[in-house]
């Protein structure tokens, strides 16, 4: 083998182990979770059968049913709802001329690096006071505020790659802005505008600290922080906690791989616009 | 009426991220343990966090992370896209990248979840070290005072390298294969290569890398309180473990407060150092 065709063989070489690392952990928890419910397990090891019962268990006495039921609900609330929040705040600052859009846009930026941990503790404390926590509103509200700044630049940087020339058309032939927005451009946004939706219920879903303070009701916790408390309960009984883990991670993982495009070129191009 | 556009974005923004970000600016003056009337403190909390033991070694946790999350993820990135990088076509990699942004997608917790049975004692990583004859150097790796903080800081690597890697590659994809030609006509070796043609031009992405990683390395929270809950000891201590336990069970709400916004001030400089680093061609 000549020099050259060992370095031809570099790159699939170091693809398939990043693969493989990325890879064996999800398989041992798949593994286990197919182990009989009880049993003292170690590592990665064949199971003797496919023993289903873990998932029912954890589906119905665990509660993970009502878990991903009530996540869910969060992410129907959240989602449409930011969009459209988004799109509207994206469409006037990079249309039209929105006095002090160029501070309005820097200051949603600002948001960008604010932390969860720097809005946690009033958040808890107001929205109780308001009555909000143990809520759908008060999470929904929550994620909403913090997912806003990414969804304002995303749209906006779509609507800025729009021809001036199509929204003035439109304009001439008496259009008004909302109906340039919804007939005319809507149409061709749609690839962006799903691209932002899926990273929302992606970021919606997996939302951790949010949902583990404001909502302290165990019978309205989202799948993760639901999850988050079995593990304190659950700890010796392995084939119990992966098949939970599974059922958690089932319907973010069916989003990202029936829209894996937009998810990666959302997250790369999101990343490098900035 | 353009302003009406914008307002539906505006007033969740304003009133649910900013105005309790700076809410908690005001309650970090006070002493308050969240029941009883808060007594105005001034700047003493700010001290507190500048020299208390506990808060020194979340301080300093949270800068071994960086090195977790994004030192070795971006080193990682780059030798891999730029050994991939040297193979004229790049057939095959669809479905490998597909799992790289694996770790991306799930849930923290689940993340978790899956590496505290990888470092179990009876879990995949002793099993492979006694498989190839390493048997005594396995350990509770989470519950070690040594190997707690680099487990969970390989489990942040574990996360963010396949970003980093899908993120270099396609930034090679925009590197004219000429300039690797040019290079290799020049002579240059593969090392040469990688530190004058590949690390340069990746500069954008590197930025990018380096932004989001340092941000989820100080602000991380979720991986930990599962894993290991800042334990054993305190040694995997970091800011976000320690604002929820000082506001949600401390009863000391205004040190909480004191140290978030050190947290976001920290954030927002180091974002700002990244963009400038990045843009400043010298």
């Amino acid at each position: 083998m000549t020099a050259r065709q060992q370095r031809g063989l570099a790159g699939p070489v170091v693809l398939t182990v990043f693969g493989a690392a990325v890879l064996v952990p999800f398989l041992s928890l798949l593994l286990a979770s197919l182990q009989p419910a009880g049993t003292p397990l170690t590592g990665l090891a064949w199971p003797d059968g496919v023993h289903l019962e873990n998932f029912v268990h954890a589906w119905s006495a665990a509660g993970f049913g009502p878990l991903l039921r009530s996540s869910t609900v969060i992410a129907l609330a959240v989602v449409p709802a930011a969009v459209v929040c988004a799109t509207l705040a994206g469409y006037a600052l990079a249309t039209m001329d929105v006095p002090g859009g160029g501070k309005l846009y820097g200051y949603l930026l600002l948001g960008l690096s604010i932390p969860t941990e720097v809005t946690v503790i009033p958040l808890y404390y107001d929205l109780r006071a308001l009555g909000l926590t143990n809520t759908v509103p008060g999470l929904a509200l929550a994620e909403i505020a913090a997912f806003m700044p990414f969804g304002v630049f995303w749209m906006r940087a779509h609507f800025a790659t729009v021809p001036r020339s199509l929204i003035e058309a439109a304009r001439l032939d008496g259009a008004s802005s909302w109906t340039t927005l919804w007939r005319v451009l809507m149409p061709s946004s749609r690839p962006a505008v799903t691209t932002l939706g899926v990273l929302y219920f992606v970021w919606s879903w997996n939302q951790f600290l949010l949902p583990l303070i404001l909502i302290q009701d165990p019978s309205k916790r989202t799948a993760p922080a639901g999850l988050g408390f079995f593990t304190g309960q659950y700890d010796v009984d392995v084939p119990l906690l992966a098949a939970a883990t599974l059922i958690v991670i089932a319907p973010v993982v069916a989003v990202y791989l029936f829209f894996q495009r937009h998810f990666i070129n959302g997250v790369l191009s999101g990343a490098l616009k900035g | 009426m353009a302003l009406l556009y914008v307002l539906p974005a505006l007033l969740p923004y304003t009133l649910f991220a900013v105005l309790p970000a700076l809410h908690t600016a005001y309650l970090s003056l006070f002493d308050w343990d969240g029941v009883t009337l808060p007594s105005f403190t001034g700047l003493d909390n700010y001290r507190r966090v500048a020299t208390d033991p506990q808060l020194r070694a979340a301080a300093w946790h949270a800068g071994a992370l960086i090195v977790f999350f994004s030192v070795l993820p971006i080193a990682l990135g780059l030798v891999s896209a730029a050994l991939v990088a040297r193979r004229s076509g790049r057939r095959g990699t669809s479905l490998i990248r597909t799992l790289l942004f694996l770790p991306q997608v799930v849930p923290l917790v689940a993340v978790a979840v899956i590496w505290r049975w990888v470092y179990a004692e009876d879990g995949t990583l002793n099993q492979a070290l006694r498989a190839i004859g390493l048997g005594r150097l396995t350990d509770a790796w989470l519950g070690s005072f040594t190997w707690a903080l680099p487990a969970v800081g390989l489990i942040g690597t574990w996360v963010v390298a396949g970003l980093c890697m899908v993120l270099f590659l396609s930034g090679t994809q925009r590197i004219d294969q000429e300039i690797y030609e040019a290079a290799r006509m020049d002579g240059a070796g593969p090392l040469r290569e990688f530190w004058s043609v590949t690390v340069p031009l990746l500069r954008p992405e590197m930025a990018v890398a380096l932004s989001i990683t340092v941000i989820a390395a100080l602000s991380s929270f979720d991986l930990i309180y599962i894993t290991t809950g800042g334990g054993p000891g305190n040694t995997t201590v970091v800011p976000g473990i320690l604002i929820y336990r000082l506001a949600f069970g401390g009863g000391a709400v205004g040190l909480a407060g004191a140290l978030a916004v050190v947290l976001t001030a920290v954030i927002s400089v180091a974002v700002v150092v990244i963009n400038r680093l990045a843009k400043d061609p010298s």
